[in-house]
């Protein structure tokens, strides 16, 4: 079933072997075909990036724009045509870089779009800059001594911007990401769905994660289950080195745009 | 009625149903008046974006939704935009972006006018390409130009650009609305034909999204169906000569103009605010063997007008820049080019003109 919606005379893809790219991008089509959306009105929208070669591969209406401002073009589309369902596939360079204004934007007007950021910690398609989330002392060719400067958490910064609706996962959680991508899609607003994932070409050979598996060995052992770690840690606990917090952060109802209007 | 209102209810009545902005001095008006009106139009959306290119993208992902859509800008802006409107011609959507010029470069003088974007406007984006750009000079004109634009950008699926001044923006004349505008949508893309094959007129029929089309979108270089196909010289080659040419071989299809006096020997070429003083010269001074042939769109140029004046000593070209449209005259005339270039935001005077014809003829 999945099969009918990716562009069999498109691939193979451009993804280098082991990349957590595909995976995302699996997971996500099987949390659509779940909601039951109508192929023809459901419109994949993205950036620059390998992330955002994603749109590419799916055979739907799509727009493959300029880096960064996915989400801007997303809300016109949304805006002007509230009955499509539009979900942004994007990278952290796209998203939080040179897109991060219209990230907070879209996030402040709960506008009723799904993003999903495949977060590999690098600009991975001009071959392995920082980003704006790689991770203090990881090298990359433009941090080739380790970055010096605080990353974002991209999770946090669109729960606190506005959005309805809020999860991080890794490209090793492939059951907890599709439920979770499939409740954003079921959410009217804003939805975040951050997954940490793989690089193996641009991040992981500059940064002892060689081998796909290396990196998911990483993300299963680092992720910690945001409720068990609130339910367990004493408050104000610090995270160990290098975890991070995997799971739902927000679901909420904050009023909405872009959303058809009560018939 | 002012002129930036005036653009703004003639994208109305073209039926414009989606607008995003972000306001900017002097084009602020056209934004105001959509977010006063649009609301109760049902299904037209206005939205007040983040910024300018956010905006010129909302608007481009508005347009392939099937809306007319359009948005309002001045120089710092039309800078910001100028990347996505690379975009826009790549993918060959059709939108409207109005230019209230000032005085540039940089922030400049938001409330003085200047033509200095209408080289920007047809080079301001990276790699080659054309569109088509308009320029009003009465109120009037803002009015049908705008309404005209849409009907451009469906005919030829390509940006469309209403390029005025604050002086034609500011300016409150009375004029003619129309009980109806001609309209004329897209071709729509013929059952089984590839999105992006084009028609004999090097135009492809256009699907709205959500019609069931899957038409795959993107900037790169692409093939007839759509998909990337970039390291193929062949395929850019003839991609963006084909982007090109619909609209450059269209050129006098596409004109609008007035020629006052073909027998004249100093030609005045102008567009836009100093219109106004070319014609106060030529028509109420009947300053002798003078004549103007006014373009209403600048771009693609239609040079071939340029032969219309058989007696002709000089071109004579007023601008509210230093000299930027009588380079591209210079290009296909052997009379001299005179340019009475003006910046700093004030029109020019009956006696600049004046004085530049008797220069001239001094010239000869
Ligand atoms: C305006 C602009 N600046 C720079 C680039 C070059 N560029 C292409 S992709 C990219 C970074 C992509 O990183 P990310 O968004 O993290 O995507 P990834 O490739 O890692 O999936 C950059 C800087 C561009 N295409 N456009
Ligand atoms: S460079 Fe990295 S992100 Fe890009 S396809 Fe290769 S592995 Fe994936
Ligand atoms: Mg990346």
């Amino acid at each position: 079933m999945r099969d009918d919606w990716l562009r069999e005379d498109r691939l193979p893809h451009i993804y280098c072997a082991g990349c957590g790219n595909g995976t995302i991008m699996n997971c996500v089509l099987e949390a659509v075909e779940k909601t039951g959306w109508d192929q023809k009105k459901t419109i994949f929208i993205s950036g620059i990036g390998c992330s955002s070669r994603a749109p590419g591969y799916i055979l739907t209406d799509s727009l493959h724009t300029t880096h960064g401002r996915a989400i801007a073009f997303a809300t016109g589309v949304k805006m002007a045509n509230p009955s499509l369902h539009v979900v942004v596939f994007t990278g952290d360079g796209d998203l939080a870089a040179i897109g991060g204004n219209h990230f907070i934007h879209a996030c402040r007007r709960n506008i009723d779009i799904t993003v999903v950021c495949m977060n590999n910690h690098i600009y991975g398609m001009t071959g392995g800059q920082g980003s704006p989330t790689t991770p203090i002392g990881k090298t990359s060719t433009t941090t080739p001594y380790g970055a010096d400067e605080a990353p974002f958490d991209l999770a946090e910064l669109a729960m606190a911007a506005g959005a309805n609706y809020v999860a991080r996962w890794t490209s090793f959680h492939v059951k907890q990401l599709t439920d979770s991508v499939l409740t954003g899609l079921n959410t009217p607003g804003f939805s975040l769905i951050e997954v940490r994932c793989q690089c193996p070409t641009s991040y992981g050979r500059r940064n002892k994660y060689r081998e796909p598996v290396d990196y998911m060995t990483y993300l299963k052992s680092h992720a910690v289950l945001k409720e068990k770690w609130e339910r367990s840690a004493a408050p104000g606990t610090e995270l160990p080195v290098d975890s991070f917090l995997v799971g739902e952060f927000v679901r909420r109802q904050r009023p909405v745009m872009g959303v058809p209007d009560e018939a | 009625m002012q002129g930036n209102i005036a653009s703004a209810e003639g994208a109305l009545a073209a039926g414009c149903t989606f607008f995003g902005g972000y306001p900017i001095t002097p084009s602020t008006e056209v934004a105001e008046h959509m977010a006063t009106r649009m609301p109760k139009i049902k299904g037209a959306c206005f939205i007040q974006m983040e910024d300018e290119i956010a905006s010129i993208a909302a608007v481009i992902g508005a347009a392939w939704t099937g809306a007319r859509s359009m948005t309002a800008t001045s120089g710092p802006g039309f800078s910001l935009m100028m990347e996505n409107i690379g975009y826009a011609v790549m993918t060959e959507t059709p939108c409207v972006i109005v230019n209230i010029q000032r005085g540039g470069p940089s922030t400049g003088q938001p409330t003085m006018a200047a033509q200095g974007d209408i080289m920007q406007v047809k080079f301001g984006s990276h790699g080659d390409y054309s569109i088509i750009a308009l320029a009003p000079s009465s109120v009037q004109e803002c009015f049908d130009l705008t309404a005209k634009a849409f009907n451009l950008a469906d005919r030829f699926r390509t940006p469309v650009f209403l390029m005025a001044d604050e002086v034609i923006g500011h300016m409150r004349e009375k004029i003619e609305i129309p009980d109806s505008v001609e309209i004329v949508r897209p071709k729509p893309l013929p059952e089984g034909a590839l999105p992006f094959a084009p028609g004999p007129d090097g135009v492809s029929g256009f699907a709205a999204f959500g019609t069931g089309r899957h038409i795959p979108v993107t900037g790169l270089t692409h093939d007839e169906r759509g998909y990337p196909d970039t390291t193929n010289p062949a395929r850019h080659e003839s991609l963006v000569r084909r982007l090109v040419s619909k609209i450059e071989d269209a050129r006098h299809d596409i004109a609008d103009y007035s020629i006052v006096n073909e027998e004249a020997e100093y030609v005045f070429v102008c567009y836009g605010a100093p219109v106004r003083t070319v014609r106060e010269v030529v028509e109420r001074l009947r300053l002798p063997d003078t004549g103007y042939l006014q373009l209403r769109t600048v771009w693609p140029f239609p040079e071939g007008l340029l032969s219309r004046f058989p007696k002709v000593k000089a071109f004579i070209v007023p601008e509210m820049n230093l000299g930027m449209m009588a380079r591209e005259i210079e290009r296909h005339v052997s009379v001299p080019v005179i340019p009475v270039s003006k910046i700093g935001g004030d029109l020019h005077t009956p006696e600049e003109l004046v004085e530049a014809v008797k220069a001239a003829g001094g010239l000869l």
